[in-house]
């Protein structure tokens, strides 16, 4: 596949133009911002956490279609796991952005959409787009 | 070259683009388009060269030395300066100060500026300032507690010269204004905004950062109080650039850095400061940097100055009738009087989107804000995508670009 094709893939875009997860929570209890100043990115995150298990979370905000999708993904993901099991998502993210993990074969299914991000790394400026949503993340969840 | 620009052109672009080395660097194997002019410009081998050959056979330290190299290494050094005072026509070498750059110049004048003001005095700047030229005053202001005011801008991004008028009052005690804007290509009726303040007494600043490589500057026909530049966006090294300062008003403001060469005596209870332009250079100045800006301003001006800017507009022309017919993108800028920059949205892509895409099929633009946050707020976007010209461009590279924004379109827009 071309490199451009490989990082805008069809579910990428998807999620750029029709972001899940995307608006505000009535009573959040962790929230954070998070800002890409090379690209202008922005994006708020709002977490309702109950027993150190993720049960909505919800954001908003502008950036590229990477961020965008990225962050998504993410609360799509993240969505009913424990803090612990996000934790290790987030860094799961990371090693795919960076190219130091490799695609398996069958993914789980509800970690797949994650690896569509293993695009990224060839791309080393927007490797901050892709990361923006999980940092903020971290960062939501050391407020307690 | 697509012979509706080549019927006008009357340069010879070939043999320019032979005199830049790195035009021949290719980005994922592909031609590269160099289209971040405005954010710096590439370099000619008799700079590239000067550099070189002034670390090999100049390099000493300038007004210090009574050595042979030393002389020579401030001959060049003078040189230069000369070669800047004809170029923007001054009157004098005392009037043309080096700094490292237009952001040096104008942090420079907002300083020692400062020093003359009185709390309620007023500095006007407009709202398409580069951030260079805006948060030192935003910062001076809260100092001294100033007012600052900006000039309004109109839909097309040009200035609003009516309000401009009316915010001159008897309170205002300088006015700093971008010449070409950065973001939005506008080039400012600065004769007009000069003659109106000085109808007031008001000094005026202008930020020539990004008029310079496109619009000849005659600074005693227009009468600028201070004109800065870049060296870097000029065809020359970076690290360098110009303020130039009317004698009368560089005698009246205070020094900026203190150090060696800005003084004529010391003793320990006092100092007296060295005579223009030397006051304002403390220290070390960039001196190979200094001679190749020479250098890069006689390549300008060999080539011709109002050749290039015909050159480029037709460059602009061109490749905004191509972008005009993508749909959904939009052109921010659409002044009368514009330099070679096209900055445009597409209102189903974000603008890092649009650079990555170019920037794999070898065409480098600018995305962002580009330091002038106020005026994409203005026009309700977070950021555009900036392609700007130089005289090394060709209608082909444009070419290039416009397939590579169809891409986009195919990607995003359907
Ligand atoms: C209009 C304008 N002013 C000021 C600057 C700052 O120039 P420099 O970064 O060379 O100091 C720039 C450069 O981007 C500019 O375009």
């Amino acid at each position: 596949m071309e490199p451009i094709r490989d990082l805008y893939q069809q579910v990428l875009l998807e999620h750029y133009k029709h972001p899940h997860n995307y608006g505000h929570l009535e009573h959040p209890t962790h929230q954070a911002d998070g800002d890409n100043p090379l690209c202008g990115d922005h994006i708020h995150l709002e977490l309702q956490v109950e027993n150190d298990t993720i049960v909505d979370v919800k954001f908003s905000g502008m950036g590229c279609a990477i961020s965008k999708a990225s962050a998504s993904i993410m609360t799509q993901v993240i969505k009913g796991k424990s803090i612990e099991e996000v934790k290790q998502l987030a860094d799961l993210f990371y090693q795919i952005v960076k190219g130091e993990t490799d695609v398996p074969e069958a993914p789980s299914s509800d970690l797949e959409e994650l690896f569509i991000f293993s695009g990224v790394h060839d791309f080393p400026t927007r490797v901050k787009c892709a990361t923006l949503a999980w940092h903020t993340l971290e960062n939501a969840l050391k407020q307690s | 070259m697509n012979p509706e620009v080549a019927a006008t052109v009357d340069l010879d672009v070939h043999s320019i683009r032979a005199d830049f080395p790195i035009l021949n660097v290719q980005p994922y194997g592909q031609h590269l388009a160099y289209f971040d002019n405005a954010a710096t410009t590439q370099k000619p081998q008799v700079v590239i060269d000067t550099l070189t050959q002034f670390y090999e056979q100049f390099n000493s330290n300038v007004h210090r030395g009574v050595h042979y190299l030393s002389q020579h290494a401030t001959e060049a050094y003078e040189k230069s300066r000369e070669i800047v005072r004809r170029f923007l026509n001054a009157r004098s070498t005392a009037e043309i100060v080096f700094v490292r750059g237009t952001t040096e110049a104008l942090n420079l004048l907002a300083t020692t500026f400062g020093k003359l003001l009185q709390p309620g005095d007023e500095i006007l700047i407009s709202m398409m300032e580069h951030h260079s030229n805006l948060v030192p005053w935003q910062i001076l202001a809260k100092e001294k507690d100033l007012k600052l005011k900006y000039i309004p801008i109109t839909e097309t991004g040009e200035l609003d010269l009516d309000t401009f008028e009316r915010l001159l009052s008897d309170r205002t005690r300088v006015v700093s204004v971008v010449h070409a804007s950065n973001s939005l290509g506008t080039v400012n009726p600065i004769e007009k905004i000069i003659e109106l303040a000085h109808q007031n007494d008001i000094p005026v600043i202008i930020d020539g950062a990004q008029a310079v490589a496109h619009i000849s500057v005659d600074v005693q026909s227009l009468d600028a109080d201070f004109y800065v530049f870049s060296g870097h966006k000029i065809y020359g090294p970076t690290g360098i650039g110009v303020l130039y300062g009317k004698e009368r008003w560089l005698d009246r403001l205070p020094p900026y850095q203190a150090g060696g060469d800005m003084i004529k005596r010391v003793t320990l209870e006092e100092t007296t400061y060295n005579v223009l332009p030397y006051k304002f250079e403390a220290g070390t100045p960039n001196i190979a940097g200094a001679v190749g800006l020479g250098v890069a301003l006689e390549y300008v001006q060999n080539i011709g100055l109002s050749k290039i800017a015909r050159y480029e507009m037709q460059l602009l022309e061109y490749a905004t009738r191509a972008v005009e017919e993508i749909p959904g993108l939009r052109i921010i800028g659409t002044a009368d009087q514009k330099i070679g920059v096209l900055s445009f949205v597409m209102d189903y892509t974000h603008p890092h989107d649009i650079g990555t895409i170019l920037d794999q099929a070898g065409v480098a633009i600018r995305a962002g804000h580009h330091c002038t946050q106020p005026v994409m707020d203005f026009f309700g976007v977070e950021g555009t995508a900036r392609a700007s010209f130089a005289v090394y461009n060709t209608p082909e590279e444009i070419d290039q670009m416009v397939k590579a924004l169809w891409q986009v379109y195919q990607l995003f827009g359907q």
